[in-house]
Parts: C-alpha cells; sequence; structure tokens
C-alpha cells in the first residue's frame, strides 16, 4: 500500500524548510536588526554635535571642535590634573562628545593656577596640543561684554562686599595671600571705588603686572603674555567700560567673578584672539 | 596552524568545526577509542561537583581583581596618589603611558594622527594583554562585564522559571559591528563607538560620578535580562575581538585536558562564550591537552565547575603553533 501512494505522488522537493533552516534564518534576521539597532543608536550622538545643541568651552590648548571630538580617548586626565577642577565631563546629551571636558567658566574658570598647563601636559591623544606651552597662547574663547546694562562699571558703581552668593564654590589663586593652594573666590571681601573685578582676576593681567614688576611667574621671561587682555576705559557720559583687547585667552575667569547675574562679561566660545585679530 | 584558523574564525563567528580524523593525534584517537565504550555514570559526576561545588576559587580572585584595578582608579584620583590616573580608555600606571587597544584604535582612525604617547600607551597595553591572555581583559577588568555577569544571573534564574527565553543572534554579528564601527571612525572623524561604549561609560561613572550615560547601560543590561543572554558581550563589543586577536598567540591559556573529562557538559552551561568549549565534547579533541581558542576570556568559571580538573590554567608557549 504504502508502495502504491509513493507512486501516486512524485518526488518533490519539500517546500517547507526544515525546522534548523527556519532557525537560522529568522537568527539572521533577528541579527540585522540587531545591526540596525545598535548602529543607529550609536549615530543618534550625530544629532547633538552637527547640531550644535551643547556648544562648550574646551580646556586650554585643545584643537578645533572636529578634530578634538576625533582625538579625545575620553579618559579625564586633564581632569584630574586640574587644582581648581575646571574641568568637568560631558554626558550622553552632547552625542560623541560624551565623556569629553569642557570647562563651565561662570562655575568655575581657568585661572592657571597650576602655571605649567597640567591639562596638556596630562593629554595621552593631542587633543590638548602639546604645541601650546603657556597661558597666554591658549585660545578657549574670547571675553565679550555680553550685558553692558548690568555692568557695574559702565554704571560708575563700584564693589564692596563678597562675590556671588553663598553657594558659590569657585576657586581662584590669590598668589598674594597663597602661592600654592587657590581659595574660595567667596572667601575674599573687596571693597573696590569702581567695580574692576574681571580686571583685578585676569590671569593673563596678573602675569603682565607681575612681569612689569620685575618678577616673571617661575622666574620665566617666556612666562610673559605679549599683550593686554583686558582694562576700563572711560566711557563718555560717565562710567567705565571693561575692554577686551587681543591678549584674551577665553580662560572665563571675568565672567566667573562678575558680581552681577546674570554675569554681564561672558567668553564667546566662536571667537578667540587669534580670529577677533585676523 | 590549523589550530590558528579555527581559533580565529571561532573568534570572527564562525561555528565551530568538527575536527577531521587526520587531524587527531594517535594518543587523543586512543582516549577517544576508549571513552566511546564508557557509560558516564551521572552519580560519580555528582558526587564530584557536589566536592567542589560553592568553592568558586577562580571567580572570588577574578572579581577581587577587577574591583581592585576599577577601584585603583577611584583611590588614585581621590587621594590625588598618581597611581593609576585616567579610566580604562586610557591612563598612566605610575607615570607609564597606557591605553585601551580599542579606544586607541578608534582615536586613531578618527583623528588620522598617532602621538607618540597614544602609541607608548599602545604597544604597552598589547604587550600587557598579550602575556596575560587578550581577552582576560574582558573577564578581568571591564567593569561593565561584572555588572553584566549579574545580569546574566538574574536572567538565567528567570530562565530557569520559564520567564525568559533566550533569543540568540548569530555570533559573526560582532564582526560585522568591528568592521561598521571601525569604518565609521574613519569615515565621519567621531570616536563613534566610544560614545556608546558601556566599558567607557561604566569607567568614567566610577571614578568621575555618574552620569546620564547609564540609562544607556541600564538598557543594555535589561536587554540581556529579558531578552538575549549576555548580548552586548557575545554579539556586539568590539573590544572583545580586539583583545581576542592579541590572545590569539598568548601563553596565558585554558588548557583542556582529554583524560579524566566526563564530557557531560557543565563547563559549557557556564561558559560566556561556550563555542570555545565545543572542544570538551566527546570526540572533539584533537589531542590529549587543547588550549581553549582566542576567543575564551579566561575568566575561570569552566575551571571552578570542572570536577576534573580537565580544564585548568596554564602558562605555556603554544605547542599548536608548530
Amino acid at each position: 500500500m504504502t508502495d502504491d501512494k509513493s507512486k501516486e505522488k512524485p518526488v518533490k522537493k519539500p517546500r517547507v524548510l526544515d525546522r534548523k533552516t527556519q532557525e537560522a534564518r529568522r537568527r539572521f534576521l533577528r541579527s540585522l536588526g540587531l545591526a540596525a539597532g545598535v548602529v543607529s543608536a550609536s549615530l543618534v550622538g550625530f544629532i547633538p554635535v552637527v547640531r550644535g545643541y551643547n556648544p562648550r568651552l574646551r580646556p586650554p590648548g585643545a584643537l578645533a571642535e572636529d578634530e578634538f571630538l576625533a582625538s579625545c580617548i575620553k579618559c579625564g586626565q586633564c581632569i584630574q590634573v586640574c587644582p581648581v577642577e575646571a574641568i568637568k565631563l560631558t554626558d550622553i546629551m552632547d552625542g560623541f562628545g560624551n565623556g569629553t571636558p569642557h570647562i563651565d567658566a561662570r562655575a568655575q574658570a581657568c585661572d592657571f593656577s597650576c602655571d605649567g598647563l597640567q591639562c596638556v601636559l596630562a593629554c595621552p591623544t593631542g587633543s590638548l596640543s602639546h604645541d601650546t606651552n603657556y597661558p597666554h597662547q591658549v585660545r578657549i574663547g574670547f571675553a565679550e561684554l555680553a550685558r553692558p546694562d548690568l555692568c557695574l562699571a559702565m554704571q560708575g558703581k563700584g564693589f564692596k562686599g563678597r562675590i556671588r552668593d553663598a553657594s558659590f564654590k569657585g576657586l581662584f589663586r590669590y598668589a598674594e595671600l597663597n602661592r600654592w593652594q587657590p581659595l574660595p573666590v567667596r572667601g575674599q571681601e573687596f571693597d573696590r571705588e569702581i567695580c574692576d573685578l574681571c580686571i583685578v582676576h585676569c590671569p593673563i593681567e596678573i602675569r603682565r603686572n607681575q612681569c612689569e614688576a620685575g618678577h616673571p611667574p617661575a622666574d620665566d621671561p617666556n612666562q610673559c603674555p605679549p599683550s593686554r587682555a583686558i582694562g576700563l576705559e572711560p566711557v563718555e557720559g560717565g562710567g567705565m567700560r571693561p575692554v577686551i583687547y587681543e591678549g584674551c585667552v577665553g580662560c572665563g575667569a571675568c565672567e566667573m567673578v562678575c558680581p552681577v547675574t546674570p554675569a554681564a562679561i561672558v567668553v564667546d566660545m566662536t571667537k578667540n584672539a587669534d580670529t577677533v585679530t585676523a | 596552524m590549523k589550530y590558528l584558523v579555527e581559533s580565529f574564525m571561532q573568534l570572527l563567528g564562525r561555528a565551530p568545526t568538527k575536527p577531521e580524523k587526520d587531524d587527531i593525534t594517535p594518543a587523543a584517537q586512543e582516549i577517544h577509542f576508549y571513552k566511546r565504550g564508557q557509560k558516564l555514570d551521572m552519580d560519580e559526576v555528582r558526587r564530584l561537583h557536589d566536592e567542589k561545588q560553592g568553592k568558586n576559587k577562580w571567580l572570588k580572585r577574578r572579581w577581587a581583581t577587577l574591583l581592585f584595578v576599577n577601584l585603583l582608579f577611584v583611590v588614585s584620583y581621590y587621594f590625588d596618589i598618581q597611581l593609576l590616573e585616567g579610566a580604562l580608555t586610557a591612563s598612566r600606571f605610575l607615570g607609564f603611558h597606557m591605553a585601551d587597544l580599542n579606544s586607541a584604535l578608534q582615536v586613531m582612525l578618527a583623528f588620522k594622527t598617532v602621538l607618540i604617547n597614544l602609541l607608548i600607551g599602545t604597544v604597552t597595553v598589547f604587550v600587557l594583554w598579550f602575556l596575560v591572555g587578550g581577552r582576560s581583559f574582558c573577564s578581568w577588568v571591564c567593569p561593565y562585564h561584572l555588572l553584566s555577569e549579574w545580569a546574566e544571573k538574574i536572567h538565567l534564574w528567570l530562565a530557569q522559571k520559564k520567564l525568559v527565553k533566550d533569543i540568540p543572534f548569530h555570533r559573526a554579528i560582532r564582526s560585522v559591528f568591528y568592521v561598521i564601527f571601525a569604518l565609521l571612525a574613519f569615515a565621519t572623524g567621531y570616536t563613534v563607538f566610544e560614545a556608546i561604549s558601556p566599558t567607557g561609560i561604566v569607567s568614567r561613572a566610577i571614578i568621575y560620578g555618574p552620569s546620564l550615560a547609564l540609562l544607556w547601560v541600564l538598557f543594555l543590561l535589561l536587554f540581556e535580562i529579558f531578552v538575549s543572554r549576555r548580548a552586548w558581550c557575545r554579539y556586539v563589543c568590539p573590544i572583545g575581538i580586539t583583545y581576542g586577536v592579541v590572545g590569539l598567540l598568548s601563553p596565558m591559556r585554558v588548557t583542556y585536558v582529554l583524560e579524566d573529562c566526563k564530557h557531560e557538559g557543565d563547563c559549557r552551561k557556564v561558559c560566556l562564550v561556550p563555542h570555545v568549549l565545543d572542544v570538551t565534547i566527546k570526540g572533539r579533541a584533537t589531542d590529549t591537552r587543547v588550549p581553549v581558542g582566542a576567543d575564551c576570556t579566561r575568566c575561570g568559571m569552566c575551571v571552578d565547575v570542572c570536577p576534573t580538573n580537565s580544564l585548568r590554567y596554564e602558562f605555556s608557549w603554544l605547542e599548536q603553533l608548530k
């Protein structure tokens, strides 16, 4: 009987795939799905980068943003060596920038209190260019009097008391008080007839003054900045205006210590001394 | 040479192949012949297992090492003792540059410039992991591995209760990822993989404090618990392939010794990369001693579980390479 049946049905290739082949096919398709999923998840990182959602001040010596993102290995060694802890890590909202270092100048600016640009020396990949040897060569950004009407000096006002509110934790090296240890800005009492806090806190100005007094930092004349960074100039109709000169490196010390809120003076990260003077 | 090719192809994702009879040494053939007649005495195996149960010698050592290395970064930073600065992607150990091989590769591809410091770090780390066994980086140092290990335990517990089912992918997909991420880094000029690498994210979170990026890591862990066992390490992570290649010729091995093996297969159940242990299947071993392939992470779970000491750590130059 069985023989009869087999004669009736001609031998045909089975149309139904066996289970093993089916499972293999499913697994293959699933794997393609996984690939598509993970690769698209990784490419989401493009959006904040291309759109420039989170423009960042980068640490001293940083290469141009694209090169910086290409070269940074995201190890945080620059963070570890900074004596004022000015450098912080970015998060996943920065896309491909996740894990790269940046500076929030208003919270804690780079005041060059390490003198030797420790972050640059610590960088293993050259994201912070090893061509940067002195503070005045740094090009983080360029300060700008963004809100002139808030500026106390512009209004001809002075400043008496402590900078910022009680929660402010920013540090600054007041070399005449302590050569080795940065102190809380909040701990200083000021009494200025015309507010010039941005000028007295400018690391470039401080260096120039030291050089002019004949005591360059670390007794190294190479440390002397070639040009001024900021100064007060009288405004028509009274008041003084903080004017930014080509020596500005964009360290953000002025932004950090500006006593009004929001800060009248901020660092513009789209510019630097080279682009401004060019 | 055949051994090396097999080891490399397995690393890339090919299923293990059965050896031809000609490839098996006469000594191994003899053992296989005798074993064919033997019947497995399950009571005996169970008794041997019970004796070894719960010791987990290598697991303890491995976890201790992993925690020690990762905490050394933290301690070094907080107390500013400059012992081990940086994070797993790149660091300085007592002042010597170290760079994770995969991160360094991504940076080289994206930046297209190699600084001397990075080169020194890469070579140092290459030599280090060549000596201690390539993918041993994964199980002995990578902090995501530990989280994933715990997730795997939850997954297995749920699977036992029939609440989840492991959905496998094709292992070769990891090699595809490797190529994709290398090409992406080269073409876009961004270290694309680094932005989503849980190794870097977790390492930095341990050292510099928690970040939102940990949500991505959490998502991966949940995926591994509920969908696919150990998915990231098995099917995605290019770091594993990079260190796997380093370990191809490494003298640090888990070695399989054929003679006393009962072939009950418990080692394959605990293994993160069970294909490398196909050599323990009855009749598969090509020699009386076979070093386990390059995809092995040298985690020692099989060494811990093996009741007859047929799997053991060895540090020796491979005879198979001749």
